[in-house]
């Protein structure tokens, strides 16, 4: 008797819970499904037809990935190669920035919170605000910058005028904005245990033997990761190309989104935009998965 | 007992001279903003730059927020905020209550789905979105700006998730006992334990929503609904993009907000990039 009411107590309550836990992940559940699933589905389909927005799809097939190397190939060659430009050089200034900013910080110094805020305030800004801030710091005749340079007797480039600097020109602003990048390097940094430095210094090792030979390898796991997401948002590179340059000059910075943008917004060619959205999403997804992959070979490793 | 070496004084001194100036390169643009907002126009184009506005024209914050609708525009951002944060709150607790302390048949599953939607790229989305908002006759409206806060964003459900795992689970069990239900002891119990995960997530929601430029760009089409990064990019592209003292104005009042919230809540900040940095 007492056992059987107690199963059916604990019955009503594991009952209670899922009852429970449905209801309590409605909201998510529902939103998954309006705002993801079918936006996701819908994306796929409108990427195999012509759609201009107003009226209804008609299926192209192929057309869409087909006009990518054809009719646009000249736009989207552009847009390649200007991003994997800021790939081979944005990505990894900002995190050699961010790890030598990290390390200065790791040192045992006093007023650490100062330093740490004060580096980490650029983050803060926000992108249309930022913008603005370095359109005139960067300005060619006005500007801080050429100012200062003017000073050593250098007449600096036209900048965001320049089709050969406005690239860099973004990057000098990226190196600027680093302190997330710092941030997840210093909690890198302080799950290093102590004592390899400690056993390190015991057998004489220098600063630099301890930098090379301890600290980068225990870091891998985090550097890989601020590398990925560092890929991840370069891909997704928007507001300042619209703002600052809106893609000029002579196209220089015209990134993938910014492409994406003016066809869905501006030609309302949204079933080419939708070939692009998917084209970019297979590239993340790529991404995403090797840094799953290899960061659980990663944390294998530490375990053995 | 420990005796401080030359080597060692030397080194740590090395160290803050590099630290200051780092932190100095690190400031400065912002504080080259702040002070070419209260120069006169003459004093901007002058040839050898000056670091200290003569006269200090306080006039042009006036100026400047006059010809750009500032205080509308706040106004919409603000609202917008104060959305977001109630959306926010309100899903993303419960559902991440519910994948971390309650037992259902296909919660793991979700929860798989729930990581993988974090890959999606918001181009992938953003048109179908569009079409599903027009066709409601949302355009030029609030609503595609707020109403997905109130059905969770995969980031905050799964920081929360990771605090809620983390809690005792005495509490609970004591409370059920006393015959709680789950809904009561998420109400009255786990909710109250996780506040400092709720003021990380209510910061990022504000700053998110603040900061955020491409969500109003595309669904906001007329002057009085813009928000104040649309109505700063306005103001610089309707003719006032070489004003540099009205549009370092502009943009200082703009980001005020976000550096006063900074350092309110500064420790729980860096707390949350690290939290969210490390979240794979």
């Amino acid at each position: 008797m007492f056992r059987s009411e107690k199963i059916i107590r604990r019955h009503g309550l594991a009952r209670e819970k899922a009852v429970a836990g449905y209801i309590c992940a409605l909201p998510w559940i529902i939103g998954f499904l309006i705002f993801v699933l079918y936006p996701t589905i819908a994306s796929l389909y409108y990427s195999f037809t012509y759609y201009d927005g107003i009226n209804p799809p008609t299926w192209i097939g192929l057309s869409n990935y087909r006009k990518m190397f054809t009719d646009e190939s000249y736009y989207f060659n552009k847009t390649l190669s200007n991003t994997i430009f800021m790939l081979i050089f944005d990505v990894p200034i900002c995190l050699a920035v961010g790890l030598i900013l990290a390390v200065i910080l790791n040192q045992k110094v006093k007023g650490l919170s100062f330093y740490r805020t004060a580096l980490y305030i650029p983050c803060i800004v926000p992108l249309v605000a930022n913008s603005m801030l370095w359109m005139w710091i960067l300005d060619s005749r006005n500007g801080i910058l050429n100012g200062t340079l003017r000073i050593f007797g250098i007449e600096g480039p036209a900048w965001l005028g320049s089709p050969a600097w406005s690239k860099p020109a973004l990057i000098l602003m990226d190196a600027w904005q680093t302190g997330n990048i710092m941030l997840i390097f210093l909690a890198g940094l302080q799950g290093i245990p102590q004592q390899y430095y400690e056993a390190a210094e015991i057998d004489g090792a220098g600063s630099f033997y301890k930098f090379t030979r301890i600290t980068l390898p225990l870091l891998t796991p985090t550097i890989f990761f601020n590398l990925i997401t560092g890929c991840i948002n370069v891909m997704q590179l928007f507001v300042r190309a619209y703002i600052m340059t809106n893609g000029g000059p002579q196209d220089s910075t015209l990134f993938y989104v910014l492409y994406l943008y003016r066809n869905a917004f501006t030609y309302f060619q949204m079933g080419y935009a939708s070939s692009l959205a998917w084209i970019l999403f297979l590239i993340i997804l790529t991404l995403t998965l090797i840094q799953v992959f290899l960061s659980r070979r990663w944390v294998h490793y530490e375990i053995v | 007992m420990k005796l401080y070496s030359p080597n060692k004084i030397f080194k740590s001194f090395f160290a803050y001279i590099i630290l200051l100036s780092l932190s100095l390169i690190s400031l400065f643009p912002l504080f080259w903003m702040i002070i070419t907002s209260l120069k006169s126009p003459a004093q901007i184009t002058e040839a050898p730059l000056s670091f200290i506005p003569r006269p200090i024209v306080w006039r042009n914050y006036l100026d400047a927020l006059t010809r750009f609708p500032f205080l509308n525009c706040l106004k919409n951002t603000v609202y917008l905020v104060i959305m977001n944060m109630l959306g926010v709150f309100f899903s993303c607790p419960l559902v991440a209550y519910s994948f971390a302390r309650l037992e259902w048949r296909g919660r793991d599953f979700c929860f798989i789905l729930l990581l993988s939607t974090m890959m999606i790229p918001f181009a992938v989305t953003m048109i179908p979105l569009y079409i599903l908002f027009k066709n409601l006759g949302w355009l030029n409206t609030f609503k595609p700006l707020w109403i997905r806060a109130f059905f969770g964003s995969p980031y905050y459900i799964f920081l929360l998730r990771q605090f809620f795992m983390t809690l005792p689970s005495d509490l609970e069990d004591a409370a059920r006992i006393d015959g709680c239900s789950s809904y009561g002891i998420y109400w009255r119990i786990l909710l109250p334990l996780i506040k400092p995960a709720l003021i990380v997530v209510g910061i990022f929601t504000f700053l998110n929503t603040w900061n955020d430029f491409l969500g109003p760009l595309i669904y906001i089409n007329s002057i009085k609904n813009y928000t104040l990064t649309l109505g700063l990019q306005y103001f610089q592209s309707g003719g006032y993009g070489t004003q540099w003292h009205w549009l370092m104005a502009a943009s200082f009042a703009t980001i005020s907000p976000i550096i006063v919230v900074f350092f309110i809540f500064q420790r729980y900040f860096l707390q949350g990039i690290v939290l969210t940095g490390l979240k794979s």
